[in-house]
């Protein structure tokens, strides 16, 4: 039984509204990643978001009594977690230039992807090397807020495209469309970089170091 | 009719997670077929949202776990106004 089971979450919620406070430990664990790293995609920077992922759970800890499980727990938890960073971001936002509002989906016209003739699979295994990592990390820090806060949660932390929609508040339509435009725009900046990563020959165990 | 490149790349990420009709899937796979480019541009974008979604490209900062449950603690703590 894990918490992202409802009948768990609710029977969680129930037991520490009635007092068994240190459940919510258990309770708040599985989203705790997804919780960071929608923060640390509108925030942008590490001090930030671990600061306001700490907020986001004690919010959800004080407020755990108007969860009414009409939607997912986590789903929930992405709500409050969102509207924590962008209180901040408004905070903020006088001194910074690139606001919220001024990234629409208007940015339309045609996401050319880098021309390929062939691709050699890059395995997982190629993320042993650092350097891999952090080039798609970089990539992926790079896109405009709106298709990051996409990839973060549909690609990285691997919710659906519903919960996505409810967590970013947009509905599952700009969700596909931003995902679609965020996907082209790695596959064209990282491709041709990540080449060099596909193992060099194809081997018995397919990985040649 | 046979559809062009830039229709097949419309379609790519939706392609990728299963969210196109039949009739367009097969559209799509008898492109693929023949089109090394759209292949290749397929097959790298699926690679790179695989690799992205592993746990090893984006990591929790080392004892960001254990800060939030000390601090969760001190707030279990608290008596609830």
């Amino acid at each position: 039984m894990t918490a992202s089971d409802p009948e768990f979450e609710a029977d969680c919620i129930r037991r520490i509204l009635g007092g068994e406070k240190q459940l919510f430990h258990e309770l708040i664990r599985p989203c705790e990643r997804a919780i960071y790293f929608l923060l640390f995609s509108l925030l942008r920077n590490e001090t930030d978001a671990e600061d306001a992922a700490q907020e986001t759970a004690i919010k959800v800890y004080l407020n755990l009594h108007l969860f009414r499980g009409d939607a997912q727990f986590r789903t929930w938890v992405l709500s409050i977690a969102r509207n924590e960073g962008l209180g901040r971001l408004r905070k903020q936002a006088n001194r910074r230039e690139d606001s919220l509002d001024a990234e629409t989906d208007d940015q339309t016209g045609d996401y050319t992807p880098a021309i390929l003739t062939s691709w050699r699979e890059i395995p997982a295994e190629a993320l042993e090397r650092k350097e891999l990592g952090a080039l798609l990390r970089k990539a992926i820090e790079g896109l405009p807020g709106i298709y990051r806060n996409v990839v973060l949660l549909r690609d990285i932390e691997e919710m659906d495209v519903r919960e996505t929609a409810v967590a970013l508040g947009i509905t599952e339509g700009a969700v596909k469309v931003r995902l679609h435009r965020a996907r082209a725009l790695l596959q064209r900046e990282l491709a041709p970089q990540l080449k060099g990563f596909a193992p060099r020959r194809k081997g018995l165990f397919g990985w040649a170091k | 009719m046979r559809i062009d490149c830039k229709h097949v790349w419309k379609h790519i990420s939706a392609y990728i997670d299963g969210d196109v009709d039949a009739a367009l899937r097969a559209e799509i796979d008898r492109h693929l077929e023949t089109c090394e480019i759209c292949s290749a541009v397929l097959d790298s974008t699926r690679n790179i949202v695989v690799l992205t979604a592993d746990d090893r490209v984006f990591e929790l900062p080392a004892g960001f776990s254990e800060r939030l449950h000390a601090r969760l603690d001190r707030e279990l703590d608290l008596p609830k106004s």
